[in-house]
């Protein structure tokens, strides 16, 4: 979503991201002429008029579930938001029963939220593991 | 002589052509943004509707058509720009 045109978004993707992704774009370009939208996100920028790099992770029930917002000079890591979506989808497929902690990538150990844990993470997790 | 400037976007500069910029649009500015960001972690997240493009179409999506499905929102500042 920018404040483009849906126009604009159409030509954006005609003439230049259909030769970056075979097909173009396969998802929706949104527009939102005005910042309407990106205001009530926190992402609009009244004195330039633009959005920042503002990206929400929402689940199935419309629940945020986590963000981050960049100004423009620095494009996003896709991976780690694959990687906070995989966890979420995990932690909601497990009902809670499983947390992924810091550092956890798809296919790693998680930890078991509960009485026993209390005091033993160490046991269970390594800080080399942060940085895997 | 055109100011050099940064890339970026048409703006108004808060008065008429010629005239200093009064202060009366920066106070309107001020209450404006009072309309804060209603975004917090755990909490639904502000619904919308918005037109856009899709695979040669034109299209209108509501947010809450996607209930039942995760969503990734995704903000940029402009199409044909960098990064």
């Amino acid at each position: 979503m920018s404040i483009d045109s849906m126009f604009t978004h159409k030509m954006w993707d005609d003439d230049e991201l259909s030769k970056m992704v075979d097909g173009g774009v396969p998802f929706p370009m949104l527009s939102d002429a005005g910042g309407k939208v990106g205001t009530v996100y926190g992402v609009y920028d009244e004195d330039n008029g633009v959005e920042a790099r503002g990206r929400f992770i929402i689940d199935p029930d419309g629940i945020v579930q986590g963000y981050e917002v960049l100004t423009p000079p620095v494009g996003r890591n896709i991976n780690e938001t694959f990687r906070q979506l995989q966890a979420f989808q995990l932690v909601r497929e497990t009902k809670g029963g499983e947390a992924t902690p810091s550092g956890w990538r798809s296919g790693k150990a998680t930890l078991k939220p509960g009485i026993d844990l209390v005091g033993k993470v160490w046991k269970e997790w390594k800080v080399e593991q942060a940085f895997d | 002589m055109p100011e050099e400037t940064a890339v970026g976007c048409a703006r108004p500069t808060g008065g008429p052509v010629g005239e200093e910029s009064d202060n009366k649009s920066t106070d309107e500015k001020q209450t404006r943004k009072e309309v804060e960001s209603m975004i917090k972690v755990g909490q639904k997240a502000p619904d919308f509707a918005a037109p856009g493009y899709q695979k040669g179409e034109f299209i209108n999506i509501k947010l809450s058509n996607y209930l039942g499905k995760w969503v990734l929102l995704c903000f940029y500042p402009g199409d044909f720009t960098f990064v």
